[in-house]
């Protein structure tokens, strides 16, 4: 039920939302404005707004410095490509839990999930030598399985919740009129699934896109993503502020604008099934 | 072919046994409807016959063949299912040629059968709609389609009238009803509604517990019930049952009497009573009877009778319509 609201409460409301919204946006907000700024103005104390010299160089000099567009493609096909795979794995695996539960699937999707909540650098020496003996250091395969492994728990747990909304009589008929279990899953229950999916998608590719603790860590110049971009811009020399937040938002534009174009889709997904 | 028999067929949920064992025979062609109440088990019943849920002991034989083990698609029967369960995602056409796309036929025969299948049931003109742009009834129909495409051995109704509205499911009732006379295909139907069973059966089995009552034609369970779980599910307003001093007069620790089988007068019968409620139809007149030594009693009169509230009247059970129960419940011969 819908509760009456006061014109000053909405007002009120209205207020602290913008004020939330502003205060997270504003560190990418000050990035953006820096990239446009001299390296003088960049560092000027105190800050320098209105008053600082606007100059598209900084984006001239990072461009024609590195090989954005390979960082760029490396982002792409990682980012997409653990996506897919992780969705190839995770569709059955959520089929599974959601439609034929053993007594202990909750504690095992919990154990998935507490995998999230330990500190990647638990794992990092172990991985490192496993990419490095196998080949598959610096590769994009290798990240691509590395991310995928990452964010398993995590599209399991959307594809579950997404899973357990679906009548399991539509999947018996599904049987009933003679579908094995690769049709059913094929015909039935992904179609259906389809908002759930794209939500997840969209989720794991900005997820992989912004992973920068394990790109960084397991590769070195040809499977390097954006996020290695950004980082190559600190240079040992100091910090030039308005070159790194350049590269900065170079890096992140392009997932800026595929989560503009799908906010709606991704509200959606990670409110699901939060109300009823 | 459409010839079903359960041996000795269990289910158990853990350490729940919802079914202990049944054994029944179902002939080729023969319409038979499960009924019983509310976690009686029928559904479940069903369920195993379909292959959707696994028996815990007990052989399953479809068409002389063990199927006990057969996963549902090879079993060669057809499910329309309570919420109609249809692919949301298809069109009417897409549903009703899942099961023949899933069998490998080339799409002219597929073509042609989801045609024939269509204007059976009048459903041409919604071919090409979703799901969610039909009524109920529409919605029903194209499960039914889904289902008839297939020739299946048989056919498995999961209480599929229940979520239609009253003038709906006479309507599909006797659709229902008519489909089995031209296709002549064994059909399982599974309700509660004892008045679904009584009109489409040729043979009822009534379930309690996970166990059959009684097993027969609609006219044998009401004439000759077996007992007294039977005598008061089947029949609509139910039997009344009657025990104590005026069931021992008659040799029996329950003595029975269906509403239609007492007469009502205002000037003399065997039993006195006061009139409670009463019920006008039109066609009919229902009676709630309280009578001293014997209890409440349900009268149904045919056409207008003017009896009311708080009015004495006297009720006589007709000859030979008295059904008498033993101790155990069973019917004494």
């Amino acid at each position: 039920m819908a509760r009456a609201q006061s014109p000053r409460r909405r007002l009120l409301m209205t207020l602290a939302a913008w004020s939330v919204a502003l205060l997270i946006f504003f560190p990418v907000l000050w990035m953006v404005i820096t990239s446009f700024k001299t390296e003088a103005s960049a560092v000027a104390s105190p800050p320098e707004f209105l008053s600082a010299d606007w100059t598209l160089e900084n984006y001239a000099e990072v461009w024609a410095r590195s090989d954005y567009p390979r960082f760029f493609w490396n982002s792409v096909v990682i980012s997409i490509g653990s996506t897919l795979l992780g969705l190839a794995v995770a569709i059955p695996a959520a089929w599974a839990m959601a439609f034929v539960p053993a007594k202990r699937t909750k504690d095992l999707l919990m154990w998935m999930l507490s995998t999230k909540m330990m500190p990647a650098v638990a794992v990092m020496i172990p991985l490192y030598l496993v990419f490095q003996r196998t080949g598959l250091f610096d590769t994009k395969i290798g990240l691509v399985l590395a991310l995928m492994l990452m964010n398993l728990p995590i599209i399991v747990w959307m594809l579950y919740t997404y899973f357990r909304e679906i009548p399991g009589e539509i999947l018996e008929a599904a049987r009933m009129d003679g579908a094995g279990l690769w049709n059913e899953i094929l015909h039935v229950l992904t179609p259906m699934a389809i908002p759930g999916i794209a939500s997840t998608m969209l989720l794991n590719v900005i997820l992989a896109w912004n992973e920068a603790f394990w790109t960084i860590t397991l590769t070195t110049t040809k499977a390097a993503p954006l996020s290695a971009f950004i980082a190559s811009f600190s240079a040992p020399q100091g910090l030039f502020y308005a070159k790194l937040s350049a590269a900065s938002a170079m890096a992140i534009a392009p997932i800026l604008i595929l989560g503009w174009f799908s906010q709606k889709q991704l509200v959606r997904g990670l409110t699901f099934g939060a109300v009823k | 072919m459409g010839k079903i028999n359960l041996r000795n067929v269990a289910k158990r949920f853990g350490e729940v046994a919802v079914i202990p064992d049944i054994n029944l025979d179902i002939e080729d062609g023969e319409f038979v409807v499960f009924v019983g109440p509310s976690g009686c088990g029928k559904s479940t019943l069903l369920r195993l016959i379909a292959g959707l849920e696994d028996v815990s002991d007990g052989v399953i034989q479809i068409d002389g063949v063990n199927a006990t083990d057969l996963p549902p698609a090879k079993r060669g029967l057809a499910m329309v299912f309570q919420s109609y369960a249809l692919y949301p995602h298809m069109s009417v056409r897409k549903n009703i040629s899942f099961p023949l796309k899933m069998a490998g036929l080339d799409q002219a025969e597929i073509d042609r059968k989801v045609e024939g299948a269509a204007k059976v049931l009048n459903l041409t003109n919604y071919l090409d709609r979703r799901p969610g742009q039909l009524s109920g009834g529409q919605r029903q129909r194209v499960a039914i389609g889904r289902a008839i495409v297939r020739e299946p051995k048989a056919f498995l109704f999961d209480e599929p009238l229940s979520n239609l509205d009253a003038a709906l499911r006479v309507n599909m009732r006797i659709e229902i009803s008519e489909l089995h006379q031209s296709l002549k295909t064994t059909m399982i139907y599974v309700t509660h509604d004892q008045v679904e069973a009584m009109t489409m059966a040729d043979k009822i089995v009534v379930l309690n517990a996970g166990r059959i009552e009684q097993v027969g034609s609609p006219l044998e369970l009401y004439r000759s019930p077996a007992n007294t779980f039977v005598a008061g599910f089947i029949g609509s307003p139910k039997m009344n049952l009657i025990d104590g001093a005026e069931a021992q007069k008659h040799g029996a620790a329950t003595i029975g009497v269906r509403p239609e089988h007492i007469d009502l007068s205002t000037t003399g019968g065997l039993w006195q009573g006061t009139v409670g409620l009463s019920e006008h139809l039109g066609s009919d007149t229902f009676l709630r009877v309280t009578v001293e030594g014997v209890g409440m009693l349900t009268v149904r009169a045919s056409g207008e009778v003017d009896v009311h509230h708080g009015d004495t009247v006297w009720l006589t059970p007709h000859a030979g319509k008295l059904h008498r129960f033993g101790a155990d419940g069973k019917a004494i011969g």
